[in-house]
């Protein structure tokens, strides 16, 4: 399973839990498990995360495949200049 | 990847030079056509005020004034972040900060059109206003808007804070206790300007049944044509948005200002409007980038270990709700390997003009208050500012301050030619300083859309859906030749109208050469892939028996005899006799698009007559992964390594007050021009990054983010004290001499 990363403020979301360890295949798939899991957080990934994959960042990319050893990191949606 | 290049790394004449020298291209004010009538918007002048009336009817009624529109003409939106936008075009109800739009006037000349905004009788009744970041985030400040706190934040901050973020790992309070120094410092950045030599500028035709046509000069035609579209109520389809030449954006061209109220004017009129804004009007109510309140606290050890890393920072955005300090979160700390490190960032409204993106936005102050810290460490203790930047920096396998583990990374290889290079062991003069700071950016990928034509003289025509704001089509180019196996100058790249190839996001993030280049190469390889089946066609063998070698077909199969290769001249010669019409395109929305990290060296010397601070020599050091044309990307180094100077000596916005902006113009804000500074020399640093095939980074931002901390370092030096507000003006130096 992913060792999925909740990084920083988001944590707020999470009860504070920062690592947890999801199912997933898809990043679309990972997504809808842990919103489903922390609903606070739906609203914020239904605005958009963003999501480091084994160190690669992706934005909403939602059928990026993800590894059963990958570590995922969540962050919100990062925006350029 | 593939490392081996022919066209890669020269430096061909750039495609839109001749045009931009002999004043042929086509700028957002250049367009005209026949029966356009000419718009301007009345302007509030007041920091904060409700609106009670707008009185058009004496404008109307001036003879040649075709159409006058306030914010009661344009009906709701449901997404909120469109509202906002809107709403910072034209004001509804209440006028946010000096400058905001109230009303607007289509006419058959300017000065008609000036006279009659005269004629428009506006009842205000003046509210409490607020500037100051750190006054608008305390409990108590006027709030601009009710219900967008941001959520999980308590009272000990005011409704005006919108954003909270927080990145980091580890205790850095353990990190503090085991450090044998620990300096805590409080800066302070004013909001600084973009500063585009080309006002914001369009012509819009929109017509009663909902087609229209619209020419602007932005960074992002796509993004113009979903937001206009949404604001106005119209299909997508049937707005086609052109982008002219853009005379400068660096950000501040990824959102709309006037593009709704001049199709909402040609809606209301009936007939094309063109509306420019004047420089007043771009200062005032275009985005400047954010003003920064910052703490910063950093332990280090005597030989330089930094030990623990915390950050406190509190950005304004202006009048409406953003969310851009998690930038600056997040970059603060990336150059460091840390145990223990922690970044908080607060987004705040004050009564000042909706912020927009300004060149690796949030980062350049976040940085700036970190390296002037560690900067001040090394000095305290003795050590060398570089060497102590290497003991410490991120590298492949860094866990990041934000979160992600570095893949392959420059800072060590920038910070290790700094050390190397001439200027960082040449002596100082009297009252001269040398100021060393690290800086990143993140690069992003985004969605691209690519078509390419192959011609039958053997050209080669490419459209791409990002306007190019800092030589994109010569790169696209570049890589599309390097991909075929052509000359550069067979090919020719255009940035196509939002009818003419697919979305494209914004032209930001440092993301176009990158993303558009996939892009690119993966359009190639489509239409390479068919020229090889047209040859193999020709040959009557199998397709597999084929490949592409230096821009021709070679047959390389066992059975396929000496055939001579076939160039893609001659391919494309006979298309039409072997399946017509040859192309290649792409759509994708590409990710891997590396880190960039730079290191600028800086010798700065004060006058201590007058506090005037001049360049003496400035070297720029940047991982770019590959460089593509290598003077476009010497020239991303500089200008980036230019504005971050001015950020750092010179510009601010100056509030009076009355919440009145005192300093509108070129006069008063003044941005460093040639004469002003000694050539900027950029060393290009090639690190490849593994996520393009041709190790392309994106270079276009990382070079505004050390500069303002590097200068700041240098001014330390040079005066012997430093500095905990920029910009480091004069005056502002005199006091403290």
């Amino acid at each position: 399973m992913a060792c999925v990363v909740i990084f920083g403020s988001l944590r707020a979301f999470t009860n504070g839990e920062a690592e947890m360890e999801i199912s997933a295949s898809t990043t679309r798939e990972l997504l809808n498990k842990l919103a489903a899991r922390h609903p606070a957080l739906a609203e914020t990934i239904a605005a958009g995360v963003s999501l480091a994959i084994d160190g690669e960042v992706f934005k909403e990319a939602w059928f990026t495949p993800i590894g059963p050893k990958s570590e995922v990191v969540v962050m919100p949606l990062m925006v350029g200049g | 990847m593939k490392q081996d290049f022919k066209i890669l790394g020269t430096r061909p004449i750039r495609p839109d030079g001749l045009d931009k020298v002999t004043g042929k291209a086509m700028f957002g004010a250049d367009k005209s056509v026949t029966g356009m009538l000419h718009a301007r918007i009345l302007r509030s002048p007041h920091a904060h005020a409700e609106i009670l009336s707008i009185d058009t009817s004496k404008a109307e009624a001036l003879a040649g004034v075709k159409a006058v529109i306030t914010g009661a003409d344009f009906a709701d939106v449901e997404n909120r972040w469109t509202r906002y936008t809107m709403q910072n075009c034209m004001a509804q109800g209440r006028a946010l900060y000096d400058g905001h739009a109230v009303a607007a006037v289509a006419a058959v000349s300017k000065s008609v059109a000036a006279q009659a905004l005269n004629l428009i009788e506006v009842e205000y009744k003046v509210l409490p206003h607020v500037t100051d970041v750190d006054e608008a985030m305390a409990p108590g400040a006027p709030v601009l808007h009710e219900g967008v706190k941001a959520r999980k934040l308590g009272d000990e901050v005011s409704g005006n804070t919108v954003g909270y973020y927080s990145f980091g790992h580890g205790d850095p309070e353990a990190g503090f206790a085991a450090a044998d120094e620990v300096i805590e410092r409080t800066f302070k950045t004013a909001a600084t300007h973009q500063g585009y030599i080309e006002p914001h500028a369009c012509l819009a035709d929109l017509g009663g049944d909902g087609r229209g046509e619209l020419w602007c000069s932005t960074q992002g035609h796509y993004m113009v044509r979903e937001v206009c579209a949404e604001i106005l109520h119209i299909d997508a389809s049937q707005l086609r948005v052109t982008a002219s030449e853009i005379g400068g954006g660096f950000g501040g061209k990824t959102t709309v200002f006037i593009e709704p109220v001049a199709l909402k004017l040609s809606q209301k009129a009936g007939k094309p409007v063109k509306l420019v804004m004047s420089r007043e009007e771009v200062f005032k109510a275009s985005g400047p980038t954010m003003s920064a309140s910052m703490d910063v606290k950093i332990g280090m050890t005597k030989d330089g270990k930094i030990t623990g890393a915390h950050a406190k920072l509190r950005y304004q955005g202006g009048a409406f709700p953003y969310n851009m300090v998690m930038m600056g979160a997040m970059s603060a700390f990336a150059a460091y390997d840390l145990e223990h490190v922690q970044a908080e960032g607060w987004d705040v409204m004050t009564n000042r003009p909706k912020m927009i993106s300004y060149r690796a936005p949030g980062a350049p102050m976040a940085v700036y208050a970190v390296e002037s810290v560690v900067d001040e460490l090394c000095r305290n203790l003795g050590l060398d500012p570089v060497d102590t930047r290497l003991k410490n920096a991120a590298k492949e396998g860094t866990k990041s301050s934000y979160g992600p583990t570095f893949k392959a990374i420059g800072l060590v290889e920038a910070l290790e030619a700094a050390k190397a290079h001439p200027h960082y062991s040449a002596p100082l003069a009297p009252n001269t300083g040398r100021g060393v700071a690290c800086g990143f950016w993140f690069n992003f990928g985004g969605q691209v859309s690519v078509s390419m034509a192959i011609n039958t003289d053997g050209t080669v025509n490419l459209i791409e859906g990002n306007p190019d704001i800092g030589g994109s089509r010569a790169s696209i180019s570049m890589m599309a030749a390097e991909a075929l196996g052509i000359e550069f100058d067979r090919v020719r790249t255009i940035v196509g109208d939002t009818a003419s190839v697919g979305f494209s996001d914004v032209t930001d993030g440092s993301r176009v050469t990158f993303a558009v280049g996939i892009a690119t190469i993966n359009a190639a390889k489509a239409a390479i892939k068919e020229m090889c089946k047209r040859a193999a066609m020709i040959w009557e063998i199998n397709e597999e028996a084929v490949e592409w070698i230096d821009g021709a077909a070679h047959a390389t199969g066992h059975n396929t005899g000496t055939l001579p290769p076939m160039s893609l001249a001659e391919i494309a010669a006979t298309s039409g006799k072997t399946g017509g019409p040859i192309a290649g395109h792409h759509e994708g929305a590409p990710d891997k698009a590396g880190v960039s990290f730079g290191v600028h060296l800086v010798d700065v010397e004060v006058d201590p007559e007058t506090g005037f601070t001049s360049i003496k020599r400035y070297t720029a050091f940047q991982d770019v992964g590959k460089a593509i044309h290598p003077a476009y990307v010497e020239g991303q180094i500089q200008g980036g390594a230019v504005q971050g100077i001015g950020w750092a000596l010179n510009e601010e916005y100056i509030y009076g007050e009355d919440g009145r902006l005192q300093n509108a113009g070129f006069l008063d804000y003044r941005i460093p021009v040639a004469s002003d500074l000694p050539m900027i020399d950029p060393v290009i640093i090639e690190v490849p990054n593994p996520g393009h095939p041709y190790g392309v980074r994106g270079c276009g931002e990382t070079s505004i983010v050390p500069p303002l901390a590097a200068v700041a370092n240098g001014v330390a030096g040079a005066i012997g004290t430093r500095m905990f507000a920029l910009p480091m003006s004069p005056p502002k130096i005199l006091q403290v001499l």
